[in-house]
């Protein structure tokens, strides 16, 4: 599958062909303008390959409408993205709104979700976004694409505004939710720290191409030059235990 | 005579001067919203006729508004002498700050939060109308203020073109040469446009969100 834009030489995705396993958490590693976003993008529609198909559940993209997909596979960004005049029950409910399930069920979906998400529905349910921490931003962006309970989770750097303290705290608690959530996860990130942590497996990615893939065990021993220059950024600050 | 002489022995047609004067600005407040709201977005995905709409708009804004009364009385159907040449040359004044803030305040959301409407599977309409009109509502209603203490003041003048209003106490008083005339005109008209930028921005901070 190839992804270009016109007016530019090079594709932002290029001849590249893979495949997501069921339940699996996927992610994409690579650093800025590798093409990990644009290939998110094409999973649910938001960009149309040029040449070649995304299937999903056994559909291409262009063969599903892309509002159903969409609405089928969750979604979460980075800084979360939250609508700011949306209360946090009405963010988390927005998708099983639109899909205009009964008030009660929605309710009881919404409340459901902020448990999961470790944020106690009685305090946060009435607040709005400005009124949360970029942490609990970033959990409601979490329930919110788990809202009509997709089977495909799409995350774009989701922790990737957060700072250290905080998103070395949700990832950790990510990873054990993941687990427990059975879902089929693609998680765009450029910190190798993090697809270490929450990766079933890892897909390295440089000029829209694949250049490794492989499980978090075995994956810092391909022997491939963007893989090493990923492991560099692990070594820790002289002077600092590892 | 003193002003307040004046004013007093005065009062009942003073107060039928500013009934007009308030008919005139929200008739063509409310031509001018119907017409640049929706207009304004209607260019957001259009460029060529964004540059263009907001051009003429602009453009309209610098014609000194004497002389845009002037120009529109020989003009047949809108034009003539009386009310109806005053409200149309209002709502061309009105126009640009209504459309300038409307297109501002729908392309000024965060791009992050446009990306997960689309992506949470919104169709275009649903964004339009509930993610991208409430989140303008406070910029387009600052425009909205804008025009209207725009017009409220260029509504005096159109009494030199007989459409009534306060602006008639302020031309029969340069004409008498008399400050006491011109400021049972100017005064009311002052106060006039206070109170709707004071009740504006109130409403607009209500609807202001954070």
């Amino acid at each position: 599958m190839t992804y270009s834009v016109k007016g530019r030489s090079a594709p932002l995705i290029s001849q590249l062909s893979m495949s997501v396993n069921s339940r699996e958490t996927l992610v994409l590693l690579g650093r800025s303008g590798s093409g990990k976003t644009t290939l998110l993008r094409l999973i649910n529609r938001m960009l149309v390959p040029s040449s070649g198909e995304v299937v999903v559940e056994g559909k291409s993209t262009v063969d599903w409408d892309a509002i159903r997909l969409r609405r089928h596979i969750g979604y979460v960004i980075q800084e979360a993205g939250l609508f700011p005049h949306f209360t946090v029950a009405e963010n988390v409910g927005l998708v099983p709104q639109l899909e205009k399930w009964d008030p009660a069920r929605i309710a009881a979906r919404t409340h459901e979700l902020l448990r999961i998400v470790g944020l106690d529905p009685k305090e946060f349910a009435p607040r709005r976004p400005a009124q949360l921490s970029g942490g609990q931003r970033q959990r409601v962006g979490v329930a919110r694409g788990l809202g009509a309970n997709p089977s495909i989770l799409l995350m774009d750097e989701p922790f990737g505004a957060l700072d250290p303290v905080t998103r070395s705290q949700m990832q950790h608690e990510f990873s054990e939710l993941a687990r427990h959530l059975g879902k089929t996860i693609v998680f765009v990130t450029h910190d190798l720290r993090e697809a270490l942590l929450l990766a079933s497996r890892i897909v390295l990615l440089q000029n829209g191409e694949i250049v490794a893939s492989g499980r978090p065990q075995e994956f810092l021993r391909i022997d491939h030059p963007e893989v090493k220059a990923f492991a560099a950024s692990l070594q820790s600050v002289p002077g600092v235990p590892a | 005579m003193t002003p307040w002489t004046f004013f007093v022995t005065h009062r009942s047609e003073i107060w039928s001067a500013t009934l007009d004067h308030i008919a005139l600005v929200l008739v063509a407040m409310s031509i001018a919203i119907v017409i640049a709201v929706p207009l304004g977005m209607f260019i957001v995905q259009r460029p060529a006729l964004r540059t263009f709409s907001l051009g003429v708009a602009s453009v309209l804004q610098t014609i000194p508004s004497l002389a845009l009364f002037g120009f529109l009385i020989p003009i047949p159907f809108i034009g003539g002498i009386g009310p109806r040449t005053a409200i149309v040359a209002l709502v061309l004044y009105a126009l640009l700050p209504i459309l300038r803030n409307t297109y501002v305040g729908l392309t000024s959301i965060d791009p992050a939060v446009l990306e997960a409407a689309e992506a949470m599977g919104m169709t275009n309409t649903q964004i339009l109308t509930r993610v991208r009109l409430p989140l303008a509502l406070g910029i387009i209603l600052a425009g909205i203020r804008t025009a209207t203490v725009i017009t409220i003041g260029v509504a005096t003048i159109a009494a030199a073109i007989g459409a009534g209003g306060l602006g008639t106490f302020i031309f029969r008083g340069v004409a008498m040469v008399s400050d006491a005339v011109i400021l049972a005109g100017a005064v009311p008209a002052a106060l006039l446009a206070i109170l709707a930028d004071l009740l504006l921005a109130l409403i607009e901070h209500r609807l202001r969100v954070q």
